[in-house]
C-alpha cells in the first residue's frame, strides 16, 4: 500500500529508535503526551514503547471523541431511539459504549429499537432517501476530522430538501481539550501532569491545520509535533520532541508535511462554520463542563437538529466513583493505576470511558499492552538473552 | 479520532464522488472537502470522504528525513 | 439424477423462477413433498436420501479403531449469497472441517432447514444445488435432513443446520488441551479471507483481484497432514468466527499455555490487508471458512509443513510461532517493528472503527 507500507518499515524503526537512545540525554526523563487516541491506538498496537529507551514516555491523552462522550449522552441518544418513528444511525464505535444502567446502543437495539451502524454520513442520507417515513437522526460524534463529513451532509439535506433528516450533535474541538489539560496547574479542575511536549494529532490537523496549536507555545511554553499515523511517523515525531527537549526550543512543528499545511482544509473549515456555531459550554467525560468547547447547529439549519425536533429529556448521568479516567484521560494516572482496571472493568464490562473505545488509554493497554504489568520481568529476561 | 488511509483516485464521478482504489480494493467515496482532485491523485480518507491531497514531493522529504534518520543511529555505532 | 425416487405427485412441477416458499410447504403434506423432492432430493442425489425414510440408515463404515466423531453447526450468515460460496456450501464445508479438526474421516452429513415464507424458492434451490455439489466434491453424503417453513419475519431468509459424523483411527490423541511448551504452529493459508467477502459486500467495496471467501472442505488436507506424522499433531482447530486472534486464545486458555507469533509470517493477501485498513479492521479477528490452525511437535513442523504445502488448500501454510509458559495465557504478538503486543480475542463481533 502506497503511502502506508514505507511508514511501517520496522527495519527502519529500530534504526530510528537507536537514534532516539542515542539522543536522549540520560540524565533527563522525557514525557509526551500524544493527544490523538488514533495515535494511542497506533503506539500500542506497533508496540512502539518498546522500541524507546526507558526515559522516553508516551502519556496518553484524551482524543477519543468516544471517550469524552458523556454517559448521559448515550442515555438520551437511547432515549431518542424508542420513538417509534426513529431510525437511529451511527459509528461503529459507539454500538457497545455502555450508558447508565448497563444500557448501551446494541442492546437497545436488540429490543427492538431501530439501531443501525454505518460507515459514512453518505449511509446516512441514502437511509434518509430511501425511507421517507422514517425520521432519520445520525449520532455526530468526532473531533474536527469527523465534523466536516456531518457538515456536507447537512448541506446535502438541504439541498435536496430531505424532510425527514437530523443529527444528534456531540463535535467537539480538540484545542479546547489541551487547553484544559494545560491550565489544569491553576484551574486545580483537573491533577497536573508533567508533559514537555505533544505529539499532535494527524487527521485533525489535515482540516484545522498547524497554526492553531501556536497558541499553545506562547502561553505556555510548549512544543507541539504535529505527526502522521504510521509508526514510522510517530517514531521521528518523538525524536523531533527529543531534539526540542535537548536544544531547549518550544515550537510547532509540522512531521505530517505530505498531508497537512499551516493553514489546513480551508473548504472544510468554511462548511463547518457555515453549518455549526459554538456551545457555550459542553460536558466532557472525564474533563467536566468546559466552555465553547463544542459545536452545535446554526439556528439557519435547526430544522437538522435532533434535540430541537424531539423531546429528548436531559439525561444527567456520572460515572462510577471508583472510575479514573478523568485522571488517565488528563495523563496524571496509567490504566494499571486504576483499582478497576482488569477487574471490573474490562472491554466486555467497561466501567469507563476510557475502555469503551479501541482507542482509549485503558482499552488500548487492555488489548494490547497488559501483558507487560505481569511479564515485565519475562521481557525483560528474553532482552537481555537475545 | 482519525483513522484515515490513503487511496489512489482512480476515477471522477458524478455529484462530487470519486472512486478511489487502495492495493486492488475500489471504493466511492466523497471529494466534497476537496478542490482539484485529479485521476492520479492521492488522497487522504476518512469516514468516506477525502480529507486533502497527498503532496508527493513532500513524502518523498518525509521519507528521506526518515531514512536520515534511521543512519544517524548507524553512523555513531561504527 | 434419476437414482433418487421422487414422491409420486399428481400436481405440476413447482414454479421455481418465480414461486416462493409458503406456510403449506412445512406442513408435512403433499406440498413440503413437493419441496423436499424437486430441490433437496435433486440437489443432494443419494442412495440413503433414495431409502425415503425419516433416518438414513447405513453400515457401521469400516474404521481403523472404535471411535467416532459427531459435531453440529448452524449456519445463519447474512447475505445468504456472497463472494466464493452461500450458506449452503458454508454450511457443508464448516461442519466437514468440524469432523475433520478431530483428525476423523467424515463419513455423512445431515441438513436441517428453517425457511422463512415468502423465502423465493429459486435462491432456495440454488442454495440446495449449492450443498449437493459441495457434498459431491468433498465425498461426504448429506443421508438424511428436514424442512421447517416459518411465518414471514420470523428468519432470516434461511436458517441452515448440519451435523457431521466421522471415525478417527486408533492412536490419534487431538485435543485443544495438548499443546505445550516448544510446540511450533501453523497455519494452513491466508487469514481474513472470508470476513473481508462478507463485509466488503456489505460495504460496497470492490476488488481488482475479487477477495472470495475460502469457505472449503478441509478433510484432505488434514489427511495428509495425520499421514504425515499423525502422531506428532497436537490439535488442530479452524479459526472462524473470532478469527485466529480468537482460536489461539481459546488454544492457550484450554491447553494452559501461552503462544508466541510473528506478525511477518502471516500469510495475508494484499487485498485482504486493504480492504482492513478501508474497514478499520485487524485481519487477526476476521473469520476464515477453509483455513485451519496445527499445533505441532517441534521436530516435526517442517515435515508436516510440507505435507501441507503439497495439498492445494495448504500451498501457502506457514510455520507462524510457537508455544511458550506463560501463567497467564496470553496469546503474544512480534510486530513487524520488533516491538510486542498481545493479540487479544474480542468481546463481541469486531465493528469497524472509524476512529
Amino acid at each position: 500500500m502506497k503511502y502506508v507500507d514505507e511508514y511501517r518499515d520496522g527495519k527502519l524503526a529500530r534504526a530510528i529508535a537507536e537514534t532516539i537512545r542515542a539522543e536522549a540525554d540520560p540524565a533527563k526523563t522525557y514525557h509526551f503526551m500524544e493527544f490523538c487516541g488514533g495515535h494511542t491506538h497506533a503506539i500500542s498496537r506497533y508496540g512502539l514503547e518498546d522500541l524507546l529507551p526507558a526515559n522516553v514516555r508516551m502519556i496518553h491523552g484524551p482524543g477519543c471523541p468516544v471517550c469524552v462522550l458523556p454517559i448521559g449522552r448515550i442515555d438520551e441518544a437511547i432515549e431518542l431511539a424508542k420513538n417509534p418513528k426513529v431510525t437511529l444511525l451511527t459509528y461503529a464505535d459507539l454500538m457497545r459504549v455502555p450508558g447508565s444502567k448497563g444500557q448501551s446502543l446494541i442492546k437497545a437495539k436488540a429490543a427492538g429499537s431501530d439501531i443501525r451502524m454505518i460507515y459514512s454520513t453518505l449511509d446516512a442520507l441514502r437511509i434518509a432517501e430511501e425511507n421517507p417515513d422514517r425520521e432519520v437522526v445520525f449520532f455526530a460524534i468526532g473531533f474536527e476530522t469527523t465534523t466536516p463529513p456531518t457538515a456536507v451532509a447537512i448541506k446535502t439535506a438541504e439541498k435536496k430538501g430531505l424532510a425527514n433528516f437530523s443529527i444528534f450533535c456531540n463535535h467537539v474541538l480538540t484545542p479546547s481539550a489541551i487547553r484544559a489539560i494545560l491550565e489544569a496547574p491553576k484551574t486545580g479542575k483537573l491533577p497536573p501532569v508533567k508533559i514537555q511536549g505533544f505529539i499532535g494529532p494527524a487527521h485533525v490537523s489535515v482540516v484545522i491545520g498547524s497554526k492553531p496549536y501556536q497558541a499553545f507555545v506562547e502561553e505556555f511554553g510548549q512544543r507541539i509535533v504535529v505527526s502522521g499515523f504510521e509508526p514510522l511517523d510517530v517514531m521521528q515525531s518523538v525524536l523531533m520532541l527529543v531534539r526540542q527537549v535537548n536544544e531547549g526550543r518550544a515550537a510547532v512543528e509540522n512531521q505530517y508535511i505530505r498531508a497537512v499545511t499551516p493553514e489546513g482544509n480551508l473548504a472544510a473549515q468554511k462548511l463547518v462554520d457555515e453549518v455549526f456555531d459554538l456551545r457555550d459550554r459542553f460536558e466532557w467525560r472525564g474533563l467536566g463542563y468546559m466552555d465553547h468547547s463544542a459545536l452545535k447547529l446554526r439556528d439557519a439549519y435547526a430544522r437538522f437538529d435532533a434535540e430541537k425536533r424531539f423531546d429528548v429529556p436531559r439525561i444527567q448521568a456520572s460515572d462510577n466513583p471508583a472510575c479514573e479516567c478523568g485522571v488517565i484521560l488528563t495523563g496524571a494516572k496509567q490504566p494499571a493505576d486504576c483499582k478497576l482496571f482488569g477487574t471490573v472493568c474490562t472491554p466486555e464490562t467497561p466501567m469507563g470511558s476510557c475502555m469503551v473505545s479501541s482507542e482509549g488509554a485503558c482499552a488500548a493497554h487492555w488489548t494490547y499492552g497488559r501483558f507487560r504489568d505481569k511479564t515485565k520481568k519475562n521481557q525483560d529476561e528474553r532482552r537481555i538473552a537475545s | 479520532m482519525c483513522l484515515a488511509i490513503p487511496a489512489l483516485v482512480s476515477e471522477l464521478l458524478p455529484d462530487d464522488m470519486a472512486k478511489v482504489s487502495l492495493d486492488g480494493v475500489t471504493k466511492e467515496i466523497s471529494l466534497a472537502m476537496v478542490e482539484d482532485v485529479a485521476v492520479g491523485d492521492y488522497v487522504i480518507i476518512h469516514v468516506g470522504y477525502a480529507l486533502s491531497k497527498i503532496d508527493a514531493e513532500e513524502a518523498e522529504k518525509t521519507l528521506a528525513l526518515l531514512a536520515e534518520a534511521g543512519a544517524l543511529a548507524a553512523e555513531a555505532a561504527r | 439424477m434419476n437414482d433418487v425416487e421422487k414422491p409420486r405427485l399428481r400436481h405440476r412441477k413447482m414454479d421455481i423462477k418465480t414461486g416462493r416458499v409458503d406456510l403449506s410447504h412445512g406442513s408435512g403434506g403433499r406440498a413440503m413433498a413437493q419441496l423436499i423432492g424437486e430441490i433437496f432430493h435433486e440437489a443432494f442425489a443419494n442412495e440413503y436420501l433414495a431409502q425415503g425414510n425419516d433416518q438414513a440408515t447405513f453400515a457401521a463404515p469400516a474404521a481403523t479403531g472404535g471411535r467416532m466423531v459427531m459435531t453440529t453447526d448452524g449456519y445463519v450468515v447474512s447475505p445468504l449469497f456472497f463472494p466464493g460460496g452461500d450458506i449452503g456450501s458454508l454450511a457443508v464445508h464448516g461442519t466437514i472441517n468440524d469432523v475433520a479438526m478431530g483428525g476423523a474421516r467424515p463419513v455423512a452429513l445431515s441438513a436441517s432447514f428453517i425457511i422463512e415464507e415468502g423465502f423465493p424458492l429459486a435462491d432456495l434451490k440454488r442454495i440446495a444445488d449449492s450443498m449437493g455439489r459441495a457434498a459431491r466434491e468433498a465425498g461426504v453424503p448429506i443421508v438424511t435432513g428436514d424442512t421447517k417453513v416459518v411465518e414471514r419475519g420470523k428468519a432470516d431468509g434461511v436458517f441452515i443446520s448440519t451435523a457431521g459424523i466421522g471415525v478417527v483411527a486408533d492412536g490419534l490423541e487431538l485435543g485443544g488441551h495438548l499443546a505445550r511448551p516448544g510446540d511450533k504452529v501453523i497455519v494452513s493459508g491466508s487469514i481474513g479471507d472470508h470476513g473481508v467477502a462478507i463485509m466488503s459486500s456489505r460495504e460496497n467495496l470492490t476488488f481488482d483481484t475479487a477477495v472470495l471467501s475460502d469457505s472449503a472442505a478441509l478433510h484432505g488436507l488434514t489427511a495428509a497432514m495425520i499421514a504425515a506424522n499423525g502422531p506428532a499433531l497436537r490439535l488442530m482447530r479452524d479459526p472462524t468466527r473470532g478469527g485466529l486472534a480468537a482460536t489461539l486464545n481459546e488454544v492457550a486458555n484450554q491447553s494452559k499455555v501461552g503462544i508466541r507469533i510473528e506478525e511477518d509470517r502471516l500469510p495475508i493477501k494484499a487485498e485482504v490487508a486493504a480492504a482492513c485498513e478501508f474497514l478499520g479492521l485487524d485481519p487477526l479477528n476476521v473469520a476464515n471458512e477453509g483455513k485451519l490452525i496445527a499445533v505441532v511437535a517441534a521436530e516435526a513442523a517442517e515435515t508436516i509443513l510440507a505435507a501441507m504445502r503439497a495439498h492445494p488448500l495448504g500451498k501457502d501454510a506457514a510455520i507462524i510461532g510457537e508455544v511458550i509458559e506463560d501463567d497467564q495465557y496470553f496469546v503474544q504478538m512480534t510486530t513487524a517493528f520488533g516491538g510486542g503486543r498481545i493479540v487479544d480475542w474480542l468481546s463481541g463481533e469486531q465493528l469497524p472503527r472509524i476512529c
